[in-house]
């Protein structure tokens, strides 16, 4: 094997975001040699951007919050897609959890008696997210990190991009890749591996997602034959900047509506009252006066309707933008310099509990949000679909080969709760750690398949050697990928454009097969980038395939054609597999039947 | 950049129309970026003149410069928000983030200049080696609690005692910081002092209101605390607003006073431990 620096370790963890960090600490823990692969530098990684919280039912705020009622609140959210066991043990854990995370350094915003307290989140019955200002992302990733620097077992292989996941006779065996700053190959021999990759908003064009996201371990996983479930569950956050266009996209956190923000159309009228879910409607306030004491704690009032589910209000936006009742801009107003009318220190609460907010809004578009609405439209911003995962386990379709953290799919089901994500994190982090520590203990060393990582090394490095389509074409290709995505496979969907979309797919991949490089192997981003093209496309395909094989609306996943929820798609979920000879398949997948303590808990929640 | 597949765009869509006539609607013009291009050996100064538009940052101008004129210009990125650190550079000769600095906020009337922070070795164009960051924090001392307040585990907190500690906490390691200071900058003391960053690290754990473990003879040591002399170049710079000097280092540089160099303090300090004897 030419060029390739070999590695050697007892458990593989590719991406550092939460659930990766957390993993490799678990598996580290039980006595494992851990490999920790991430392609941006170690702290870097997407959770950095998480704003909302970590939801746990600690009932610090409101007693009368448990496990059962979370684990309800995440199945409502998810349209009863998810998979039961992975939301019965988020909700059974995550307060352990975030009480661990405390324990490790992580300081949380505190309750008047001193626990950690809570904040309002849409989906969430109760206040649920512990937090500290709006970066408890960044809270929680430092902490992580700053463990696990201290952890001898875990070796760091800081910007590095995994090429493909290596078997031996169907069983994990590791992984090549290579270091971006030199471009030299690397080869991790490993008995697990946990992917933890993250999502894939960087296939479309306005996405509050980073660099990063372009949908690696999906498609890592899809390579090595495991199977991806869910893969039409794409959460489109209702509010994402919109103005200047440099900026669009970035996030606007769900916090500010949990403050007190409303979002309000052109006329300055509150059109999140015109149209609440009917499964949603005893939870929902009746007046704006109701919503607005839910938001400052009060017990007996109902969430005001801008704190539905963000698949709901996604689509109430754009639907007042089509009906001609939006912002300049294209979106609507989000306001939360109001609170003033209700507030004596309104501006001064605003920038304590939104300080990057705040500070956004003002350096990227000279507004402040303490005397001026914000507008906002929706984002690409969340993957629900991944790799199908055992629940207890995280263990993929594939022996050795777990996930954990936004790749693996099943906790939030056709879309997902606001600050379920950070503590899914962790729950599941550790849970594949654990697991993936004891697969290696119980398992020898796999053998790697030297002709297999020539293969990929050959591959690997051919753009260099092809001419013809010139310079340029990687970035291109991304771009053209981006904009057929957005247009084709966005927030609103129909049957002839997205086989359209599947196309267009199938064109840019014969395109990306011709794509050549120029320039040396050194931090060499057009080279990066057209490595990258492959898993971008192909978690594309999968998106699309899904979403046609869906002929509801449900969730994420809205179909003008097919417009309201059918009862019989209820009945499974969607998934995508590679066939052997190559080309990918879609299967309906039965949901298991649910245990009747769980149905039992359902019933009881109404 | 227009697309070769022909997709049409849908005009009854006043969704998709706002957004395209948002892109028609904003502002032309060109300007010129003066970029350092370069790896270990050495390297110069490059223009290349982009198109930009209304509200357009610098990292906007280097992602137009690197899809269409330099595909391989080396740049660490990650964000776009001002929130990973990663996209760190030298802008018109200030440490910057590249994301969060407007073209509408430099001089109209002259190219801007980009380069990579020179107090870490390059390695390519933009992007700079600083696992030097990453060694170092390693030596400071890891966080370690006192024992739970309540039977199930958990600790109690003021929300002033936790909110004393939040200004370090936000630190973005975007090591902007550690690229102006001159101790590090310029006389290259990396193996002697931690820099402006890892104070600040070192002040969220000392001032943590449930850690135990004493980082003072390690300041005054290892850490290097005394070298820092005020120059508060470091506060500067820090795109979080954190107040360095006078929040973390100062008070740090005060408790090494107190701990080594008060006579007072000394003497009961030595009348207490004969005391224990």
């Amino acid at each position: 094997m030419a060029e390739v620096e070999s590695f050697d370790h007892d458990v593989l963890v590719i991406g550092a975001g939460g659930a990766g960090l957390r993993a490799a600490i678990e598996a580290a823990a039980a006595g494992c040699r851990v490999g920790l692969v991430c392609k941006s530098l170690l702290g870097k990684a997407h959770t950095v951007m998480a704003e909302g919280g970590a939801a746990a039912a600690l009932a610090n705020v409101d007693e009368r919050d448990n496990w059962r009622v979370h684990f309800a609140d995440t199945m409502r959210g998810g349209q009863y897609l998810n998979n039961w066991r992975m939301a019965e043990l988020h909700a059974k854990e995550a307060p352990a959890r975030v009480r661990e995370l405390e324990a490790w350094g992580a300081l949380f915003d505190r309750t008047a008696d001193g626990r950690i307290l809570q904040r309002n989140f849409g989906g969430h019955r109760y206040p649920r997210l512990a937090h500290v200002g709006d970066r408890t992302g960044l809270e929680m990733i430092r902490t992580l990190q700053d463990r696990t620097v201290h952890r001898e077992l875990i070796d760091v292989h800081m910007e590095c991009t995994v090429l493909e996941l290596l078997l031996d006779d169907g069983r994990i065996a590791g992984a090549l890749g290579y270091d971006r700053e030199r471009g030299r190959f690397r080869l991790w021999r490993s008995k697990a591996v946990v992917l933890a990759t993250g999502g894939i908003g960087k296939a479309y064009k306005i996405t509050s997602n980073s660099w990063e996201y372009t949908g690696d371990g999906h498609a890592l996983a899809y390579q090595a034959g495991a199977d991806l479930v869910d893969m039409e569950f794409v959460q489109f956050h209702p509010t994402g900047m919109i103005w200047p266009p440099s900026v669009r996209g970035i996030l606007v956190t769900e916090g500010v509506r949990g403050e007190g923000g409303v979002l309000l159309n052109r006329d300055g009228r509150r059109f999140m009252f015109d149209d609440i879910p009917e499964n949603y409607r005893t939870q929902t306030a009746d007046t704006p006066d109701e919503g607005w004491r839910y938001t400052q704690g009060d017990k007996a009032a109902r969430r005001p309707p801008e704190l539905l589910t963000r698949d709901h209000v996604a689509r109430a936006i754009v639907r007042e933008v089509r009906e001609g009742r939006g912002s300049p801009h294209g979106g609507v107003f989000l306001d939360i310099a109001w609170i003033r009318e209700k507030l004596p220190n309104a501006a001064e609460r605003i920038r304590r509990k939104l300080p990057s907010m705040y500070h956004q809004f003002k350096q990227l578009a000279d507004i402040d949000i303490t005397a001026t609405p914000m507008e906002v439209g929706p984002t690409t911003h969340y993957m629900m679909g991944g790799v199908r995962v055992d629940g207890d386990t995280q263990m993929s379709t594939v022996p050795g080969l777990f996930a954990a953290g936004e790749v693996a799919a099943g906790l939030h089901g056709a879309n997902r709760l606001g600050g379920n994500s950070l503590s899914d994190l962790l729950v599941f982090g550790r849970r594949a750690g654990e697991y993936a520590a004891r697969f290696a203990t119980e398992h020898g060393a796999p053998a790697v398949d030297a002709a297999a990582v020539d293969a990929a090394v050959r591959a690997a490095l051919e753009p260099f050697e092809r001419t013809g389509d010139g310079a340029g074409a990687s970035y291109q290709v991304q771009y053209e990928l981006q904009e057929l995505m957005q247009d084709l496979v966005g927030i609103v969907r129909r049957e002839e454009e997205m086989a359209r979309a599947l196309e267009q797919i199938r064109r840019l991949q014969e395109r990306a097969r011709r794509v050549a490089v120029t320039g040396h192997r050194e931090y060499n981003p057009g080279w990066h980038t057209a490595l990258d093209l492959r898993n971008l496309l192909t978690v594309s395909e999968a998106i699309t395939r899904a979403a046609l094989e869906r002929r509801e609306s449900r969730g994420g996943h809205f179909r003008d054609d097919y417009p309201t929820k059918d009862p019989a798609y209820g009945t499974f979920n969607v998934v995508v597999r590679r066939g052997a000879g190559g080309e990918m398949q879609i299967e309906r997948r039965p949901i298991a039947p649910m245990p009747a303590e769980l149905k039992q808990v359902l019933d009881e929640m109404g | 950049m227009a697309t070769e597949l022909g997709i049409a765009p849908r005009t009854t869509d006043a969704y998709t129309a706002a957004q395209a006539a948002q892109d028609a609607q904003a502002q032309q013009a060109t300007r010129t970026f003066r970029v350092w291009r370069g790896g270990r050996e050495g390297g110069q100064l490059v223009d290349y003149t982009t198109q930009v538009t209304e509200g357009m940052v610098v990292l906007d101008a280097i992602h137009e410069i690197q899809a269409e004129q330099a595909n391989d210009l080396a740049v660490r990125w990650n964000c776009k928000a001002g929130k990973c650190g990663s996209c760190s550079a030298e802008v018109n000769g200030v440490p910057r983030l590249m994301c969060m600095t407007r073209l509408s906020d430099l001089p109209g009337d002259a190219p801007v200049t980009v380069e990579p922070m020179r107090a870490f070795p390059p390695v390519r164009d933009l992007v700079t080696d600083v696992s030097w960051n990453f060694r170092v924090k390693r030596e400071v001392a890891e966080f370690a609690p006192r024992p739970p307040d309540a039977p199930d585990g958990t600790w109690r907190m003021a929300q002033s005692d936790v909110d004393r500690v939040q200004e370090f906490r936000k630190c973005i390691e975007c090591y902007l910081c550690q690229d102006v200071c001159h101790v590090l900058r310029d006389h290259r003391l990396h193996d002697e002092f931690i820099g402006p960053r890892f104070l600040v690290h070192v002040a969220a754990l000392e001032l943590h209101p449930l850690d135990t473990a004493d980082r003072v003879p390690a300041l005054r040591r290892e850490h290097g605390v005394g070298y820092c002399n005020i120059t508060k170049c470091c506060t500067g710079v820090c795109p979080e607003g954190i107040q360095i000097t006078d929040n973390a280092i100062i008070p740090l540089k005060e408790r090494v006073v107190d701990a080594f160099f008060d006579p007072v303090g000394k003497l009961v300090q030595i009348f207490s431990r004969r005391k224990e004897k």
